[in-house]
């Protein structure tokens, strides 16, 4: 009996490695420092009350955010960890099991974990505000998106410790993937499970924003008047509607393959393992533009407002991210062109993958031309907007190189690939959203953070990303391919990789200085009192910082683009627009429902991971449950009077 | 969510009652939209299908496996069953609860024997035939699809008996007016699917 117990704690807890025991100590010792803390300063009521059963967007986008920075820090220790690992020849620090789970879980964090969180928080917090809404369109379903994609993540994080990480890599290609070969299941589980529940949120987040941007919009802000954030989100939230329902059934089938015994891409019982990449990429490929519209929209607000000029090629722009997200959708074989495909069909997305290469080129004139004669203020957000220029281009233009199939089957697996994409996802995504969290942060919060700190840390991280990864490319060109956890003296790369990891390190530390930013700007940092610390073009600006809850105390009426622009204009002139009284402001109610169905999902999930199907199912009864109680809420929204709405404006300085 | 103004709700007053709110016109247009993403996902499971089509390993083929008996009385009756739900919006455009709940319940109890006439012909094809789902990719795409519509009809069945649980409470109101009518979206859209279905894999299957 107590045998038995052993073996299954040995198999159920991660053992023998000494980092995994430092991980399961910091675990423990975090919780137990939250707990305390709580307890302490009698903070549980007001962590329910307030954030875990909000509804409202602005603070659903600051809880994405914090997520999202927790697992960048998580998804960047892997990174140095498997740095570390490849800085030497023939270095014994990770284990080649170990290698291979740390750099599936690096790639499926960052993007899974990080990027589609720190998007959606950025989305969250600018979107309503930009078009003068005063909620999204389901801020219920908000609220839900946010804790499935949150318990996803704990889920997926969970591996870690429990049962063992997936070591397929994020692309999870079967057959390696499959029962055949990965007889445990428990990792694998986990990837499916975990993006799965995270997934349904994504999927949900589009049609929410989609419906938002569509029917919410203030009077006279027709499509063209629209900021580009919102555009690019409004193209966004469609690439994810038509996308990620396929990436729900690849990864059902995937766990099927697991839990039920079915043959959907086996080796064996004709299953079609090249069924899993065709699928894979067919939703990963627009996931790809589903991270980056996003940042282009965050670029093209930033630099129109840095460089004090409204932005070239409005309607270009938007042209060329329709044009993105339809060939976003016809590249996805690309990514195996090695395969065995016909030459007919390499040729077609040879051809097609080179396309994208003009819309893209097309918004990087554009950038430069709003550039051009502008009044440029070199402030945190221009810098990351201005490095993502020429360092996103060059990931561009060794992707056209990638896109030829016949060179590809040089550059296949090679450093050189990891190179691209870095470039593209790090230049582009990574530094669009530091762009965002620098330039929304005071609106968010209502104070600016350091300037000189920001440089700092953007300066490290810019100069350690080229010298992590401009190397990186010869690297691959020399020979050394992906997903190699250690390699023999004498072939030449080690002083290349020696240089990369150096750059890794480096970006680390870029990483804490902004962390160190954020910590002493909470404390020390400069107030916003105005609404408006950077002379912005659009809706947000003109309401004060942090918003109030109900955002606009009137609802703007819009004639032009760049309203808030116009607005402050007409006041210049003399022609502002006299107040007119408050009316009661309608707001959906807070609820527990999201937090709590979510947590059954993150308990089913654990259950199917295990096959515990005592688990899972009365998991899902209970997700189940939750839903039906929902159906019977009909008391779900309030009014804030307008002696309340008058205070808060008085208390802003909005009323004299 | 109270950007609406005088004539926008003045417009709002010559709609059917499920449209007279704002709200209720969100989360109607938010519904159609998830039954497109819905039908991507319905898509991914008919191209996986089609391609495992003729992957049957060591197992049975359509042809071998599929009788037209059963399968014509699940699309009459599903199909019948989307006829009584249009008869409940027709019921609810003329503001009459009890017919509401009359053709819903009638609707319900067809889904349920839809429901029990798949899941015999689960069982039979999977223990009497001795043609269970992990025996081959065409039976794994086979139960999946089927199964996948068939866990959708259950979760309507839930749904309706939420809703006729709520119109027996409330009478037909902007908010009840907008769940039925989107139930009644939701059933359709399942009757569309199974055409699919019915013409994808069982008359390509038996034919072909």
């Amino acid at each position: 009996m107590i045998e038995n117990i052993k073996a299954f704690l040995g198999d159920f807890f991660v053992t023998g490695d000494p980092m995994i025991y430092g991980a399961d100590v910091s675990i423990a010792l975090a919780s137990i420092a939250i707990v305390v803390t709580l307890t302490y300063f009698k903070k549980w009521r007001w962590l329910w009350d307030e954030w875990l059963t909000t509804v409202d967007h602005k603070k659903i986008g600051i809880m994405y955010i914090i997520a999202a920075l927790l697992m960048l820090f998580r998804g960047g220790v892997d990174a140095i960890l498997m740095r570390t690992q490849l800085a030497l020849p023939n270095m014994n620090f990770l284990d080649a099991d170990h290698y291979n789970q740390i750099f599936t879980t690096h790639g499926t964090i960052m993007i899974i974990f990080v990027a589609m969180p720190f998007i959606f928080g950025l989305m969250n917090i600018a979107v309503p505000l930009q078009i003068g809404a005063r909620d999204v369109a389901y801020p219920y379903l908000n609220a839900l998106s946010f804790w499935l994609f949150f318990f996803g993540a704990m889920l997926f994080n969970l591996s870690f410790v429990i049962g063992g990480s997936p070591d397929a890599g994020w692309t999870a290609y079967a057959p390696y993937a499959g029962p055949e070969l990965n007889p445990s299941s428990v990792g694998q589980n986990y990837y499916y499970i975990g993006v799965q529940i995270s997934g349904i949120g994504s999927l949900m987040t589009g049609i929410n924003f989609l419906v938002t941007i569509a029917k919410m919009r203030a009077p006279g802000m027709t499509l063209f008047k629209m900021p580009m954030f919102t555009w690019s989100i409004l193209i966004t939230s469609l690439i994810i509607i038509f996308a990620f329902p396929t990436f729900t059934v690849t990864l059902a089938l995937g766990l099927f393959d697991h839990l039920l015994g079915t043959h959907f891409f086996t080796i064996g019982g004709g299953g079609s393992p090249m069924l899993w990449a065709n699928l894979f990429w067919f939703w990963g490929h627009p996931e790809v533009y589903i991270v980056l519209l996003p940042v282009f929209g965050i670029f093209s607000e930033v630099i129109a407002t840095f460089a004090h000029k409204t932005l070239f090629g409005y309607a270009t722009m938007v042209c060329s991210m329709v044009a993105i997200s339809i060939l976003s959708f016809l590249t996805w074989l690309h990514h195996f062109f090695t395969m065995g495909n016909t030459a007919p069909v390499n040729a077609f997305f040879s051809l097609s993958t080179m396309l994208i290469a003009i819309p893209t080129g097309v918004k990087i004139f554009n950038w430069l031309f709003t550039l051009n004669k502008g009044r440029i203020e070199f402030t945190t957000p221009m810098l990351w907007a201005l490095a993502f220029i020429p360092n996103f281009t060059i990931g561009g233009v060794t992707g056209v190189m990638l896109a030829m199939a016949p060179a590809d089957y040089q550059y296949h697996n090679s450093m050189f690939l990891i190179a691209h994409f870095h470039s593209t996802l790090i230049a582009g995504t990574v530094f669009g959203v530091f762009c965002g969290l620098h330039y929304w942060w005071p609106k968010m919060f209502g104070y600016l953070l350091n300037e000189k700190l920001g440089k700092w840390s953007f300066w490290v991280f810019m100069i350690s990303f080229n010298v992590c990864f401009m190397p990186m490319y010869f690297l691959g060109l020399m020979g050394m391919t992906r997903r190699m956890y250690t390699y023999p003296a004498g072939l030449g790369w080690g002083p290349v990789n020696f240089i990369i990891t150096i750059g890794a390190f480096g970006m680390g530390v870029g990483f804490v200085i902004m962390a160190w930013n954020i910590v002493w700007s909470a404390i020390k940092g400069k107030r916003d009192t105005t609404g408006d610390p950077w002379g912005g073009r659009t809706l947000e600006w003109s309401i004060p910082s942090p918003a109030p809850e109900y955002n606009f105390a009137h609802i703007p009426k819009v004639t032009t683009r760049d309203a808030f622009a116009a607005m402050k204009e007409d006041k210049k002139r003399g022609r502002e627009q006299k107040p007119k009284p408050f009316e009661p402001i309608h707001m959906p109610n807070n609820s527990g429902i999201p937090f709590i169905m979510s947590a059954l999902f993150f308990v089913a999930g654990f259950g199917f991971v295990f096959k515990w199907y005592w688990m899972g199912i009365p998991g899902l009864i209970g997700v189940a449950i939750c839903m039906i109680a929902r159906s019977f809420v009909y008391d779900d929204h309030h009014h804030i009077p307008t002696d309340e709405i008058e205070r808060t404006e008085r208390a802003t300085g909005r009323l004299s | 969510m109270a950007a609406s103004s005088l004539s926008d709700s003045d417009k709002r007053k010559n709609m059917p009652l499920e449209y007279t709110t704002e709200e209720g016109d969100l989360r109607i247009v938010g519904f159609w939209i998830f039954m497109a993403s819905d039908l991507v996902l319905f898509s991914t499971l008919f191209a996986t299908y089609l391609i495992l089509q003729g992957s049957i390993g060591n197992g049975p083929s359509a042809k071998d496996l599929f009788e037209i008996g059963p399968v014509m009385a699940e699309t009459i009756v599903l199909l019948v069953s989307s006829f009584t739900c249009g008869l409940g919006t027709l019921e609810l455009r003329r503001h009459n609860t009890k017919g509401l709940i009359f053709w819903f319940v009638v609707t319900l109890i067809l889904g349920l024997i839809f429901l029990g006439l798949e899941i015999n012909e689960f069982y039979v094809y999977s223990v009497q035939e001795g043609a269970p789902i992990h025996l081959s990719a065409f039976l794994s795409g086979f139960y999946i699809l089927l199964g996948t519509h068939g866990a959708h009809v259950t979760l309507g069945i839930f749904w309706v008996i939420c809703i006729v649980i709520q119109l027996a409470q409330r009478g037909v109101t902007p908010v009840t007016a907008r769940k039925a009518f989107m139930a009644g979206l939701y059933w359709h859209f399942l009757d569309v699917v199974w055409i699919f279905i019915y013409t994808a894999v069982y008359l390509t299957g038996m034919v072909i």
